[in-house]
């Protein structure tokens, strides 16, 4: 094995690699926090008017309070559960579909592999917050699963294509042949020498699926179509200070930057995963 | 032909989603109070009466006319009012497009060159920072800075006169134009940083500096070509994006484009108007990847010749 070369060889970048990692856990990881602690805890009850109308940050009301006087870091910090729900939920559902599909493709028949191929890029060309509208349109009233199953839909697709080209690539190598020949199931084939040598490439991709599903959510949310209070995302806080954004201007930033923090978190991790992975990779 | 083919897979797929929107457009038509003959006959008008595979075939055939039917809510024509939004959409995606283009290719090409500079390294963190905001998100800040601050720009709408009065019209689309474009360009940018990188690090490019050309000038003749492919594919799937990205950005600036159309048809339940809609930007979609294909293949003449491959 040429492990000790390939670490030789980055040994420049080795300081820098773990970093992205760190830096993007530990972002992440403060949300993660912030989500569970909601569960038992929050500074105020998101419902209760705990001070005037829009008021300044301060000691009592670190992100000040929106136009009903309600504690606008409440709803941040409730924001953050909402986020990882729907990022988790989404990209579970997507990778549950998108691999399956994938690894289905790439086994498949020349004619089934080519319309399943076919049928991802149509799905993929068929923009996902358009799809994600529509869905969320159709189900009764706006709410957050509709949201998740939407976007864990458009997922699907992507993850569906990247897994068929990585699998197609590992499938064609000299020991899955050998595997094949001595009599492996393909079951065995999936589970032992396939899934372990593309994971590594599609978790990568899963954590930038996470960020943009967050994204997508806070858009839908923005545009009225999101889960409605106690449930709020970022996306419809933002909504709301967008209108008081005059005498106000606090609280269309501060919902932003807690949606910043975390897709750059997301984002850091995936390029730190990469790095970890595939130590040769160049710094890009 | 592919194109085709997969607008009319669009359009079934469309046309299923819509008809399972709840609530009966005809609905739409009629007050709170309407009796039973009253819905009939809105029902009747609209044509929710008949049976699906009836509706499915009338929709198919108006298609095929290029009609697009009328809207039920205004009773005007949607490929009319289609027309008349896209005076709004088109001249928006396609200015904030250039703009992220002018931005992101001369920088995208500094931050993989001078990667090892302070001002390389800077963009690349910035670029970073540009995929993880909502564009939404930056329209707010943008409007809270230029239209309230500053008061430079208007925070929203569009002169009701339209293009007659171009210089207010273009101040209109200012700061979405300028929304748009930051958030396109960092993910451009990106796209370009890799794919220069890609060249810099090339074997045919080290050979044609050992045989004496300067760096600039190798980049200039060897590295252009090669590098532009991949970033063609990319620059076609961000335009796609950014027509559609037009309809978030359209409601942050309250301004009467396709995207709010598209808003206001999934509240009204107006199934032609928001058929209408999708049918257009899935074409738009369809049409751009069908070109970046093509130019793709005149810029790299070895991509005439293979078929279809797997990966990139």
């Amino acid at each position: 094995m040429s492990v000790a070369t390939q670490d030789d060889l980055s040994g420049g970048q080795k300081r820098r690699l773990p970093l992205t990692l760190i830096v993007g856990l530990i972002l992440v990881g403060l949300h993660v926090a912030i989500a569970a602690l909601t569960l038992f805890w929050t500074p105020y009850g998101p419902n209760d008017m705990a001070g005037m109308r829009l008021e300044a940050p301060s000691f009592a009301h670190w992100a000040g309070t929106d136009r009903l006087g309600r504690d606008l870091f409440t709803h941040i910090m409730i924001g953050s559960r909402i986020a990882i729900q729907v990022g988790a939920g989404a990209v579970a559902i997507g990778a549950l579909i998108g691999v399956s599909l994938g690894i289905l493709a790439a086994f498949a028949t020349r004619t089934l592999d080519d319309a399943l191929a076919a049928t991802f890029d149509i799905l993929i060309a068929f923009p996902t917050l358009l799809l994600a509208m529509l869905v969320v349109a159709a189900s009764d009233g706006a709410s957050l699963s509709s949201a998740i199953i939407a976007l864990g839909v458009a997922i699907s697709a992507i993850v569906a294509r990247l897994t068929r080209i990585l699998a197609k690539r590992v499938l064609e190598m000299d020991y899955i042949t050998a595997a094949r020949t001595s009599g492996t199931s393909w079951l065995q084939i999936v589970f032992i020498h396939l899934l372990p040598n593309i994971w590594p490439t599609l978790m990568v991709n899963f954590a930038l699926q996470f960020g943009l599903a967050v994204i997508a959510e806070a858009s839908l949310s923005y545009l009225g179509l999101g889960a409605p209070p106690p449930n709020a995302s970022w996306g419809r806080l933002l909504q709301e200070a967008q209108g008081t954004v005059y005498t106000a201007p606090f609280g269309a930033v501060a919902p932003g930057i807690a949606l910043v923090i975390l897709v750059i978190g997301v984002n850091l991790l995936a390029d730190g995963l990469r790095d970890y992975a595939d130590p040769t990779r160049g710094r890009r | 032909m592919i194109l085709v083919l997969s607008l009319a897979i669009a359009a079934a797929v469309l046309f299923v989603l819509l008809r399972l929107l709840p609530g009966d457009p005809a609905n739409a038509l009629v007050s709170v109070g309407a009796d039973p003959e009253q819905i009939a006959a809105a029902r009747r008008q609209v044509g929710s009466d008949l049976p699906l595979v009836q509706q499915f075939f009338q929709f198919v055939s108006s298609l095929a006319r290029f009609d697009l039917g009328t809207s039920f809510v205004s009773r005007t024509s949607v490929a009319a009012d289609i027309a008349d939004r896209l005076t709004v959409t088109v001249p928006l995606t396609l200015m904030a497009f250039a703009l992220a283009v002018v931005i992101s290719v001369p920088l995208g090409i500094i931050a993989a060159v001078k990667a090892d500079r302070w001002y390389g390294a800077a963009i690349s963190v910035v670029s970073q920072l540009g995929i993880a905001v909502p564009v939404f998100w930056v329209g707010i800040l943008l409007v809270a800075l230029f239209a309230v601050n500053l008061r430079i720009f208007p925070s929203g709408g569009f002169p009701a006169s339209g293009w007659a009065d171009p210089a207010a019209a273009l101040r209109a689309l200012a700061l979405p134009t300028l929304t748009i474009a930051i958030v396109m360009g960092a993910s451009m940018l990106r796209y370009v940083r890799s794919a220069t990188q890609d060249v810099v690090d090339s074997d045919y490019l080290r050979t044609a500096r050992a045989l004496g050309s300067g760096f600039a000038e190798a980049l200039a003749r060897h590295g252009l070509r090669n590098g532009a492919v991949p970033v063609i594919s990319i620059l076609g799937i961000e335009l796609a994006t950014t027509f559609l990205g037009a309809v978030v950005v359209e409601r942050v600036f309250t301004l009467p484009g396709l995207g709010s159309m598209l808003l206001l048809g999934i509240e009204q339940r107006d199934y032609p108007n928001v058929q209408g809609v999708l049918l257009v930007t899935t074409l738009v979609v369809l049409v751009v990847g069908f070109l970046t294909d093509i130019i793709q293949r005149l810029v790299d003449p070895r991509l005439r010749y293979s078929r279809r491959g797997d990966g990139k």
